[in-house]
């Protein structure tokens, strides 16, 4: 049994765009084993990214490859989560470091990856064997992403006020993007009724109880669960953020069409 | 806030790694971090990044006592002319093998 397209795309596009913004970091960590962190961090995106991709290129056929579906489509055919693609500014800018805050980094990191232990462990039962290997490998992978970001949580949380200022900041403007999480897209309804895909709402009460107990260590409060918009990147449909991350990480590839190195 | 750098206010830790089993921990280098926790997970992005390890120690350089490098000389020359201390003067016998 094979997983639709879209939603093979979906998890590559996660994968690679949080990826690529987590290694915005690299040169610029706070200190530098957690610069090192993150690097470790982003690499580990991108390999499951080259998987999920190269996997991609083959049910896609007609000559498509890892590269071109990373780096020739645009905005609109991207298919990962709103919040992966948000920089790493919360609303902070101006009085934080403008371009770049922790404690989003952080926020966004314990999210993704609080959700991401519990869906590869689903993806495992997956019936198409090539997603189910895929699991396996990121899994362990993910397991310390969500190990690395929860520790900072805490420290940060429970740290000193201006820490725990900037966390609560970050949890308050990231929150409302998780929401995303919960809503059905048509690729995801296929997936999961080919018994491919994971039913991501059946994650959620797990999902909670892990943020919950970080929130609650790092002693911050989990702000109220809103009715307002749901962002639909997984959709195509993006925050302005997306095109700026792309016109960075394609630019060589769309500039120099084949090139190697 | 504080701006004192992160350096001033961390401990500094001393990082072991296995490379096998079977095998001692070695002493690798040395990182700060926070607390112990995270200097074991510091140093597995730091030290074990190609696969140099299979389990990592972590000791607060503080809690390491060392010798003063002056004493160098009363501490360790004494040793240097008596290579009878060595077993060097004995046959091994070939079923030994490599000791």
């Amino acid at each position: 049994m094979k997983a639709p397209l879209d939603y093979v795309l979906h998890l590559a596009d996660n994968s690679l765009i949080l990826g690529q913004r987590n290694a915005e970091w690299c040169g610029h960590g706070p200190i530098l084993e957690e610069d090192i962190a993150l690097a470790n961090i982003s690499l580990d995106l991108i390999g499951q990214a080259r998987l999920l991709y190269q996997y991609a290129a083959e049910l896609k056929g007609g000559g498509a490859t890892e590269d071109k579906l990373a780096y020739l489509r645009g905005s609109r055919e991207f298919r990962n989560y709103t919040l992966l693609e948000l920089p790493h500014s919360g609303p902070l800018s101006g009085y934080a470091r403008a371009d770049r805050d922790y404690a989003t980094t952080i926020v966004r990191n314990f999210f993704f990856s609080a959700l991401m232990v519990l869906y590869w462990e689903a993806l495992l039962q997956s019936k198409d064997e090539q997603l189910a290997a895929i699991a396996e490998k990121s899994i362990k992978e993910v397991r310390y992403h969500l190990r690395h970001a929860r520790d900072w949580l805490v420290k940060l949380g429970d740290g000193t006020e201006a820490s725990h200022a900037r966390m609560r900041s970050a949890l308050e403007h990231l929150m409302p993007y998780t929401k995303e999480f919960w809503v059905s897209s048509p690729a995801e309804s296929q997936a999961v009724a080919n018994g491919t895909g994971v039913d991501v709402a059946s994650l959620r009460s797990q999902w909670d109880a892990i943020v919950n107990d970080g929130l609650n260590e790092a002693t911050l409060i989990r702000p109220q669960d809103t009715s307002g918009y749901v962002t639909q990147g997984k959709e195509g449909v993006h925050s302005e953020h997306l095109d700026y991350v792309l016109a960075e990480m394609q630019s060589l590839a769309r500039q120099y069409p084949n090139a190697t190195w | 806030m504080s701006t004192t750098p992160a350096l001033k206010d961390w401990p500094l830790w001393e990082v072991f790694i296995r490379s096998k089993q079977g095998l001692e921990h070695k002493h690798c280098g040395s990182l700060h971090a926070a607390d112990a926790g995270q200097a074991l997970d510091m140093a597995r992005d730091v030290y074990t990044r190609r696969q140099e390890g299979v389990s990592i120690w972590v000791v607060p350089s503080a809690m390491i006592t060392a010798n003063n490098p002056d004493d160098k000389g009363e501490l360790f020359d004494p040793a240097a002319d008596k290579i009878y201390r060595h077993p060097t003067f004995y046959e091994i016998p070939e079923e030994v093998g490599h000791m």
